[in-house]
């Protein structure tokens, strides 16, 4: 197993605002807009640095999103944020109508995404976000896994043309990759290399399923972990190329087991390679509040969780 | 354009309006025979366009030129005529309107390119929001170009406009021109009796927009003056508000004043008599 160490534990959406402080100074084009929720966002370097291209936007995230399209026409790259909740489901028609079917190049940030968001209840935690943007035919969604790579996606996606969803959270947690990475939009990312089970995890459960492949090994179980940061397009190739080596899969991530990450890989599995997958996600229910480890323990999304699943996973091959 | 010409080409559009709607028998025509005034003054008369030889050039930036939204996506009719009248598609294309694999969908789309098209709309309540975008992206541009949205009365109970209507004073958005069209009807009847909005004007004033009326919605020298005064105003720290009172289905007597025609077609006869009444002045497609 691939050893990974950290000496620093930050959260994915401080990640965010050093990447757009960076787009601030690089790409002129690069707007921000934000529904009273810049702290949380961590825009203030930004807002600092560029106050003329900061649109606050109130308490108002359907205009917000409409803003955001209207300012695609005249060649402006509008980063729309707030929570997940609010950037998703409360604003889909809005997405769907003048971002997605509109073809507009809008990136909705969000923090916040799922139950890591802890204390503040099921209200907040949307765990049904990856469903509802990947289901938007052009939306581009990404969920990457800590600090670094969160403000390599941010930089990345300024360059991209097309909507996209970038899902990132609140908790502080370990820094373990590069900081100077390239982000590669749609390219899986090779955590370890293995030969028993594929274990495919997104955001917060890509720490969590590195933790988990040392327990595998200390067992003798020797785990391919890969780290899925962007939810579509999948990076079949790199699915099937993992399953075929390993025969079976485990899907990790912090949201409904419907509709996210671990449909996309059993949708993938199912037209091309059938194997025995487990999905290790919120078994269709709300939140709650608590704290966000509380959180992550009661509803199944820790590194003792996708240990199980692996072996259930190996025991059905 | 003289105002004989600009009523010419209206009734022309009126006549593209109900055969585009008749051939399909689906479509709006009540909103779109009501509107047709404020299309033509607008992109015959007062829209600052970009042109080479007397033709219109479409880019979805619209650097340097004045722009155009269309809120209430279902009076595509009278948008797609005026636009292919204007030279923006060929005017034969409005045949296919509603049909499988046209570029005139049911509501506008950016999706199939149709040149002037710049937003998709039907689902209510979006395009004041993306013209408030597209205004603070011209001032970000240094573009003196304004931009212009219609929405209609029933589509002022969607929450989203108000959201929107609130953003605009406190940004000092004053590049921009929002139309209401006042026929008072909406699908379930009229909007006092399906759910009443009271004074739009002193909503909209009591939010901080400077409000203008145009009373005769389709009396064009009215729906001229109307633009020119709202022009006027721009440029002082408010966004404008131009209140259009039209009648819904205005010049086919039969349609006129009633919310029963907001979404039915014609029959032959019907298109017949329609016909009838409005003059032929720049060939049929």
């Amino acid at each position: 197993m691939k050893k990974y160490t950290f000496t620093e534990k930050k959260d994915t959406r401080s990640g965010f605002g050093a990447g757009m402080q960076i787009l601030g100074q690089q790409n002129p084009n690069v707007v921000a807009l934000c529904a009273d929720l810049v702290g949380s966002l961590k825009l203030e370097a930004f807002i600092k640095e560029n106050p003329e291209r900061f649109i606050q936007c109130g308490i108002s995230e359907a205009n917000m999103i409409g803003l955001s399209a209207g300012l695609t026409i005249g060649g402006k790259i509008p980063f729309a944020t707030t929570f997940a909740n609010f950037a998703t489901g409360r604003v889909y028609d809005q997405i769907r109508q003048s971002v997605a079917y509109s073809n507009k190049n809008v990136k909705i940030c969000a923090s916040h995404a799922g139950l890591t968001l802890g204390e503040d209840g099921a209200t907040h935690q949307i765990l049904e976000d990856l469903g509802m943007m990947k289901m938007l035919p052009g939306m581009t969604v990404i969920n990457p896994c800590d600090y670094n790579q969160t403000k390599a996606a941010t930089i990345a996606i300024a360059e991209y043309e097309g909507p996209v969803y970038l899902r990132f959270g609140r908790p502080v947690i370990p820094i373990f990759t590069d900081a100077d990475q390239k982000f590669e939009i749609g390219k899986a990312w090779m955590v370890n290399e293995g030969t028993d089970v594929s274990i495919f995890a997104t955001g917060h459960m890509v720490w969590e399923a590195i933790q988990a492949g040392e327990l595998l090994e200390a067992e003798g179980i020797n785990a391919e972990i890969i780290n899925i940061h962007t939810i579509k397009p999948l990076d079949e190739e790199a699915v099937l190329k993992s399953v075929e080596k390993t025969g079976c899969v485990v899907s990790a991530e912090e949201h409904n087991r419907i509709g996210g990450l671990g449909d996309s890989i059993a949708q993938v599995l199912v037209k091309h390679l059938l194997a025995p997958q487990e999905y290790v996600a919120v078994n269709d229910s709300f939140g709650e509040s608590g704290t966000p480890t509380q959180l992550m323990e009661k509803y199944g999304l820790t590194a003792k969780h996708i240990v199980e699943a692996a072996k259930r996973a190996i025991a059905r091959k | 354009m003289e105002i004989e010409q600009l009523e010419k080409v209206a009734s022309q559009v009126r006549r593209d309006i109900v055969r585009m709607v008749h051939g399909c028998q689906s479509g709006h025509p009540g909103g779109s025979l009501g509107c047709t005034e404020l299309f033509v003054a607008l992109y015959f008369e007062r829209l600052m366009l970009n042109e080479q030889d007397g033709k219109p050039v479409f880019d979805m930036n619209g650097t340097g030129e004045d722009l155009f939204f269309l809120s209430n996506g279902h009076i595509s009719p009278v948008w797609y005529s005026v636009l292919a009248r204007k030279g923006y598609f060929p005017v034969p294309e409005l045949a296919t309107f509603r049909k499988l694999n046209s570029r005139l969908q049911g509501h506008p789309t950016t999706h199939e390119h149709l040149e002037g098209i710049r937003i998709a709309s039907g689902s209510l309540g979006q395009g004041l929001s993306v013209a408030l975008g597209a205004a603070r992206a011209k001032k970000l541009n240094d573009d003196k170009g304004i931009v212009h949205v219609l929405m209609g009365d029933g589509e002022q109970q969607e929450g989203q406009v108000w959201e929107a209507v609130t953003f605009a004073p406190h940004h000092q958005v004053d590049n921009l021109i929002a139309f209401i069209d006042l026929n008072g009807q909406q699908i379930d009847g009229p909007t006092v009796k399906v759910m009443n909005n009271l004074d739009l004007g002193k909503k909209y004033e009591a939010f901080g927009w400077e409000v203008i009326s145009i009373e005769e919605g389709n009396d064009m020298t009215a729906v001229l003056k109307g633009l020119y005064e709202a022009k006027s105003r721009l440029g002082h720290g408010r966004p404008i508000m131009v209140l259009l009172h039209t009648g819904m289905g205005f010049g086919v007597d039969f349609m006129m004043g009633s919310h029963k025609w907001h979404g039915v077609a014609p029959n032959d006869e019907q298109l017949a008599a329609a016909l009838a009444q409005l003059e032929e002045t720049m060939g049929d497609y």
